[in-house]
C-alpha cells in the first residue's frame, strides 16, 4: 500500500501523449463501457502503480480500467496527481480505500472522509470502494485489514458508518467482502448473511472478491460456491481478484494468506469462472501490490479475466439463439 | 478495554497472548492463526519505513534497519492512514538509539531522506513568469525591496556531515564510491524538484545562507548585503542562473 517513493531518482522527461486509446471490447464494443461512463465498464482493469506511469502515458495499453488505492493520493501534488490526471482522461478509474476502518469501534475519521470527498471531486472515478475491516482506533492506524465479530452490535455500527459514508461522498459505496484468518467467540450472523444485511440496509454495492472468498473459506472450512450463492449477487458492481500464499496452521490445515504478491491463483480462477456464469461479466481488476511484476504481467492477467468473461458472453449469445 | 483496545496492543507487542474470543472452525491454534495478523502489521508498517529511508537502509544494513524500524513503529506507530506522512520522529529516534551512535550522520542522512519524499509530494507550482521578471528587473530601486516566493517542493538542509554525497553515491547506477567520501565533511543540501522527479544538490554556503534567508521572507537588498559582508567573493550570478534555470522562483510578495 505504500508507494510513496518513485521507481527512479533520476530526472526523466514528462512523455506526450496523444491520440485517444482503444479501449473496446473485441466481442461486444457495446457492453465496453455504460452509455453515460458513469459507471465501471464490464471489462478487465488492472492496479495503477507509480513503477507503470511511464509507459502507460507512453504505450496506452488496451485495459479496461484502473484502480488506485485513495491513500496514495492523499498528497498536495508531484507526480502522482500528474500521471494520474493524464491517465484519467484516458480510462475509466475506480478508487479503493484501504483506510477508512468502516469497521472500526469508534467515530470515523471524518477529516480523512474530507480528504476522500475532495479526492473523488478531482478525479469523478466512476467507482469508490472501501472494506469491511477495522484498521484504526484511538487514532492509530495499523495498516491491516483487521476482522470483526458478526453481531447485531457491530452490524448496526457498520451500517451507521456505511450510511457516513455514501452521505459525505453523495454517492453509494462498494464493500468488500474479508479475508480472515481467525472467527469471534460473540458472532451470530454468518459472514454472508451480515454482508447480505449491511447490502440490505444501506443500499451499498458489493465488491465481491473472489480470492477473499476462496482464501476466508479454505481458512474456515467453507464452500466457497455455497458462500457465493448466499452473498447478494445482484449487488456486485465490481470483482477482485488477486494472489495468496499458502502455509499451515497448527494442525496441519491450509492456512491461506491473502497477499497480493503473485498471480491469481488457478483455484481462484476457476471460482471466478463460476461467478461469472452466475453473474454474467463485471468489472473485474487484477490486484497485485506487493513485489509489483511488469505491467505486461499484469495486461496478461486482465487479458486472462477478459478471456472467462468473453467466451461466457459467447456462451450467453448461443444459448440465446438456439 | 474493548475488543479494539486489547487487539491493538497485542498487535504491536509480541509479548502479549492472543486476545480472547479468537476461534478457529477446526480447534487448531487461534494464537498462531492470530499472528498473521501481527506479522501484516509489523511487515507493513516496517516497510512503509523502508520505502522512505532506502538509504539509512544500505548504510546499517537491512536486518540492522528492520530491527531498528521495529522498534521504531511500536513507540511511534501511524497517526494516519495517509503512510506518506509517516517516519517524521524517525530522523530524532535514530539520534537518540544507542546502537546507531556509530554512524552520527545518519539522523541528518534520514531528514534529508524525509525532504526528499516531501519534495516528491509537495504542491505544484508555476516559476514566475518571464513577465513578471522583466518588470522586476526593469526597477532596480524595486529589485532591492522584493521578497520571492519559491516552489512549495523547495527543501535546503544544512549538515556537519557529508549528507548530499553519502545520498548520491547509494543511488543505483550512480557509478560514485564510498572510498573518496569523507563523511565528517559538512555539507549543505537542496532538494529540487523538477519534471516531477526528485533531485538533491551539494551547494556552497554563501549561496545556502542567502537562499533560506530569502525562503524565510527577507527582503532581496538587505538578504545580498548580508551575505557579501560574510562572503565578499560570493558569486550572485551563478547564484541566480541555479534559480533561473532550476525554475525555483513562482512570484514576489505583493
Amino acid at each position: 500500500m505504500n508507494e510513496h517513493q518513485p521507481a527512479e531518482p533520476a530526472r526523466v522527461q514528462t512523455p506526450n501523449i496523444g491520440a485517444h486509446p482503444v479501449v473496446s471490447s473485441r466481442l461486444d464494443p457495446a457492453t465496453s463501457f455504460s452509455s453515460d461512463g458513469t459507471e465501471l465498464p464490464d471489462r478487465a482493469g488492472v492496479g495503477l502503480k507509480p513503477e507503470h506511469f511511464h509507459e502507460i502515458v507512453a504505450t496506452k495499453p488496451t485495459i479496461g480500467f484502473f484502480e488506485i488505492h485513495a491513500e496514495n493520493y492523499l498528497v498536495p501534488g508531484g507526480a502522482f496527481h500528474h500521471f494520474l490526471t493524464q491517465i484519467r482522461t484516458q480510462y475509466p478509474l475506480s478508487i479503493h480505500g484501504v483506510g477508512l476502518s468502516i469497521g472500526g469501534e469508534g467515530p470515523l475519521d471524518r477529516v480523512h472522509l474530507q480528504a476522500l470527498r475532495g479526492l473523488l471531486d478531482r478525479y469523478e472515478p466512476q467507482s469508490f470502494s472501501e472494506h469491511l475491516a477495522w484498521s484504526s482506533h484511538n487514532d492509530i492506524f495499523l495498516n491491516d485489514l483487521l476482522p470483526i465479530p458478526y453481531d447485531q452490535r457491530t452490524l448496526d455500527r457498520v451500517c451507521q458508518h456505511v450510511d457516513e459514508v455514501q452521505n459525505v461522498l453523495g454517492r453509494p459505496m462498494l464493500l468488500e467482502n474479508p479475508a480472515t484468518y481467525v472467527a469471534f467467540a460473540e458472532s451470530t450472523l454468518s459472514e454472508t448473511a451480515f454482508i447480505g444485511e449491511i447490502v440490505r440496509r444501506t443500499g451499498c454495492g458489493l465488491l465481491l472478491d473472489v480470492n477473499n472468498i476462496y482464501v476466508s473459506c479454505s481458512n474456515h472450512g467453507r464452500d466457497p460456491i455455497r458462500y457465493l450463492s448466499e452473498l447478494p449477487l445482484s449487488a456486485v458492481g465490481e470483482i477482485h481478484l488477486a494472489g495468496f500464499n499458502r502455509e499451515t496452521d497448527s494442525l496441519g490445515a491450509p492456512l491461506l494468506i491473502d497477499s497480493h504478491a503473485s498471480r491469481v491463483d488457478e483455484a481462484v480462477w476457476s471460482l471466478f469462472d463460476h461467478t461469472v456464469a452466475t453473474i454474467g461479466p463485471k468489472p473485474v481488476l487484477i490486484e497485485w501490490d506487493n513485489d509489483v511484476p511488469p505491467l505486461a504481467t499484469l495486461i496478461a492477467e486482465a487479458q486472462r479475466a477478459e478471456g472467462i468473461m468473453n467466451r461466457h458472453r459467447v456462451n450467453q449469445a448461443v444459448a440465446r439463439q438456439s | 478495554m474493548t475488543i479494539h483496545d486489547v487487539w491493538m496492543q497485542t498487535l504491536l507487542d509480541p509479548g502479549q497472548p492472543c486476545p480472547p474470543g479468537v476461534t478457529t472452525w477446526n480447534g487448531s491454534d487461534p494464537a498462531q492463526r492470530f499472528t498473521v495478523y501481527r506479522n501484516n502489521v509489523m511487515v507493513s508498517l516496517i516497510n512503509a519505513i523502508a520505502d522512505t529511508f532506502p538509504v539509512v537502509e544500505q548504510l546499517v544494513g537491512t536486518d540492522f534497519f528492520r530491527a531498528m524500524a521495529w522498534i521504531f513503529v511500536q513507540a511511534h506507530p501511524p497517526r494516519s492512514p495517509q503512510l506518506v506522512h509517516y517516519g517524521q520522529e524517525f530522523p530524532e529516534f535514530i539520534a537518540a538509539f544507542p546502537p546507531a551512535a556509530e554512524l552520527p550522520y545518519l539522523p541528518d542522512l534520514a531528514r534529508l531522506e524525509r525532504a526528499y519524499v516531501a519534495a516528491f509530494h509537495a504542491a505544484d507550482a508555476e516559476p514566475m513568469a518571464a513577465a513578471a521578471w522583466q518588470a522586476l528587473l526593469a526597477t532596480p530601486e524595486q529589485l532591492t525591496t522584493v521578497q520571492f516566493r519559491f516552489q512549495p517542493s523547495l527543501r535546503v538542509l544544512r549538515s556537519e556531515y557529508a549528507i548530499a554525497s553519502l545520498w548520491a553515491v547509494h543511488q543505483a547506477d550512480s557509478g560514485l564510491s564510498l572510498g573518496a567520501l569523507d563523511p565528517g565533511c559538512a555539507e549543505n543540501a537542496w532538494v529540487i524538484r523538477r519534471d516531477w522527479c526528485v533531485g538533491i544538490l551539494t551547494m556552497p554556503g554563501p549561496d545556502t545562507s542567502l537562499l533560506v534567508a530569502l525562503q524565510a521572507g527577507q527582503p532581496f537588498g538587505v538578504a545580498v548585503a548580508d551575505t557579501l559582508s560574510a562572503a565578499p567573493d560570493f558569486d550572485i550570478g551563478r547564484f541566480f542562473e541555479l534559480l533561473f534555470v532550476e525554475q525555483l522562483i513562482t512570484g514576489v510578495v505583493s
